[in-house]
């Protein structure tokens, strides 16, 4: 009881911290937080996917879909954001959902190629149907939000906005983990014959983890698009798939808050180096391979591994 | 080798860069830039081989994003040596044009360039099917330990089949280059071919891989000339879909035993 006490407290003034921490910040940096917080949607829903063992290489173009579906519904048919965004969550669950029985017939290797060529092929329909795509260009002067007299297009506000969304869906993320579904996923992961056996049916909860998480990236992506005013294919290519990759990885894919701790720690490393323009890709490479070969369960890891080097001298 | 390699399409561009940078930059003769494309693009590979993939043999997974990291890597080598800005070009080596039946039209660049492949994938069927090894690589790829029993040197077949794979990904990119735009992110179209081909034709399988490139190169060619290059690599990704759903060994490949 003392424990989650002690969490939710900790929670509580992490968010106040997060709340105040956009009025001490130059505009470009508001910014920043902005994209950091919808990142951090990405990368958990990601987790969630993952969570059954296979590793996607759609979740960026699923993110995409989310902004298309807010961005064409709230232009073309000039529906409020508050329907289009929640919309976007379905639009890219609904495209997740007729993507599962293609893709989850495959498994490991093959379901990591085939999610990638589905996900580079609605790339390229973006691109080529320039109707109502509009081409690699993409949809520009998409309507911000609307509130009373709240100015979305201020980063302050946008902020706020961003923050309680996240804040909800990270809630949902945690206890959709933490309840008897999560649990089945874990199970299909590390012993899905075991699973099988006992009467569980690994299609339907692969399936399941996989709409749930473009459900919310597909928020996600209906948040960075409003905020930004477009959206192109470029935006939700194999790169930002890679990055996304990298945050899990590197931040540590077996914790709900390793996931977190990669997106927030490489953001900010990647930010700082921003003079270094051209070289960051090469950077970003290094610290991949690194975390690879020598802190194989991410950054999570440090405090135990720590803990572990302090310790045994002692038994010794 | 139970090892993806994502890096794969940039070791071509590696290839390509480097006739540029000797032959087209620093007047070096076409046929020696090739062979020292060929070596550099090798090295790289055994490099990734050694210290990338030989740690996370038991991980595929692990395997396939260091490669992904590589892929950064060179690309912002390229870009350095490059510079940024239009696509280079190679002016080919070999100008002139056979005419055949005056309507046939093959350019010496190119025909020197279908000669040469010809003859690697024939140096290369009679490495894995006649020789001693290529049999003990095809067993490792197979089964890893049963081939470890067997006395075969996991690592250093391991060693020889990446070095032999990124030897022929550097030829590829010296005998593009006269041909192609060469920029830091051409190897983007040559991974999805890649792995269009290799997935059609079934893992593993030599005459499926040829198979599939020949069919795919015709098809992409017929549908970018009715329709547009995008719908053409829009249906060659839904055909390999397809095609991992149908027969996930591909056309070629045999049903592999779990």
């Amino acid at each position: 009881m003392k424990n989650m006490l002690a969490k939710i407290i900790g929670i509580a003034a992490l968010l106040a911290a997060v709340a105040v921490l956009p009025h001490f910040l130059k505009f470009y940096q508001q910014d920043f937080l902005i994209f950091l917080i919808i990142n951090i949607l990405v990368v958990v829903s990601y987790r969630l996917v993952t969570l059954t063992g296979e590793w996607s290489l759609i979740h960026a173009v699923m993110m995409g879909v989310g902004a298309y579906t807010s961005a064409m519904i709230s232009k073309f048919y000039d529906i409020s954001f508050w329907v289009s965004m929640p919309l976007a969550g379905v639009g890219a669950g609904l495209i997740a959902a007729l993507l599962c029985f293609p893709l989850f017939r495959m498994t490991q290797f093959y379901f990591l190629i085939g999610s990638f060529a589905a996900g580079e092929a609605i790339r390229l329909c973006w691109i080529h149907f320039i109707r109502p795509f509009g081409g690699t260009g993409g949809i520009s002067a998409i309507p911000s939000p609307e509130l009373g007299s709240i100015d979305f297009l201020d980063p302050i506000p946008y902020h706020y906005l961003v923050m309680v969304v996240v804040t909800i869906c990270l809630f949902i993320l945690y206890r959709v983990e933490k309840s008897r579904i999560g649990l089945t996923l874990h199970a299909v992961h590390w012993k899905a014959p075991l699973a099988e056996s006992v009467g569980v049916n690994t299609w339907r909860y692969r399936s399941l983890a996989f709409i749930i998480g473009s459900f919310f990236v597909g928020i996600a992506g209906a948040l960075k698009v409003h905020y930004l005013g477009i959206v192109s294919p470029n935006q939700f290519g194999i790169g930002f798939m890679v990055f996304i990759l990298i945050w899990v990885i590197v931040g540590g894919y077996k914790t709900f808050y390793g996931a977190i701790l990669g997106a927030i720690v490489l953001s900010i490393l990647d930010e700082s180096l921003r003079e270094l323009e051209e070289l960051r890709p090469a950077l970003y490479g290094a610290i991949l391979i690194a975390a690879i070969l020598y802190l194989p369960n991410g950054l999570e890891s440090i405090p135990s591994k720590m803990r572990e080097k302090f310790a045994t001298p002692k038994e010794a | 080798m139970g090892v993806v390699n994502f890096a794969h399409g940039e070791l071509v561009m590696v290839g390509a860069y480097t006739v540029w940078f000797l032959h087209a930059q620093h007047n070096t003769p076409f046929l020696i830039t090739v062979v020292l494309a060929i070596i550099l693009v090798m090295m790289i590979g055994l490099l990734m081989e050694r210290f990338l993939f030989r740690p996370n043999r038991d991980d595929p997974l692990g395997g396939l994003i260091c490669s992904i990291g590589v892929l950064f890597i060179l690309q912002v080598i390229a870009t350095l040596v490059g510079g940024e800005g239009p696509s280079k070009q190679v002016p080919p080596p070999f100008a002139g044009t056979l005419i055949l039946f005056d309507t046939l039209r093959i350019p010496y660049q190119r025909l020197f360039g279908i000669i040469v492949s010809i003859a690697a994938l024939l140096v290369l069927w009679f490495f894995l099917t006649k020789t001693k090894l290529g049999w003990s690589l095809r067993a490792v790829a197979q089964d890893r330990e049963a081939a470890a029993l067997q006395g075969i040197n996991i690592n250093r077949t391991s060693m020889i089949a990446i070095g032999v794979g990124a030897a022929l990904a550097g030829l590829a990119g010296a005998l593009m280059a006269p041909i192609t735009n060469i920029n830091p992110h051409m190897g983007h179209n040559v991974i999805i071919t890649a792995f269009i081909v290799t997935i059609v034709g079934g893992v593993g399988s030599l005459s499926g891989a040829v198979m599939a490139a020949i069919l795919y190169a015709l098809f992409h060619t017929f549908v970018t000339a009715y329709f547009s290059g995008t719908i053409a690599t829009i249906s060659g990704l839904l055909i390999m879909v397809l095609v991992l759903i149908v027969k996930p060994t591909g056309i070629m490949g045999k049903a592999v035993s779990e």
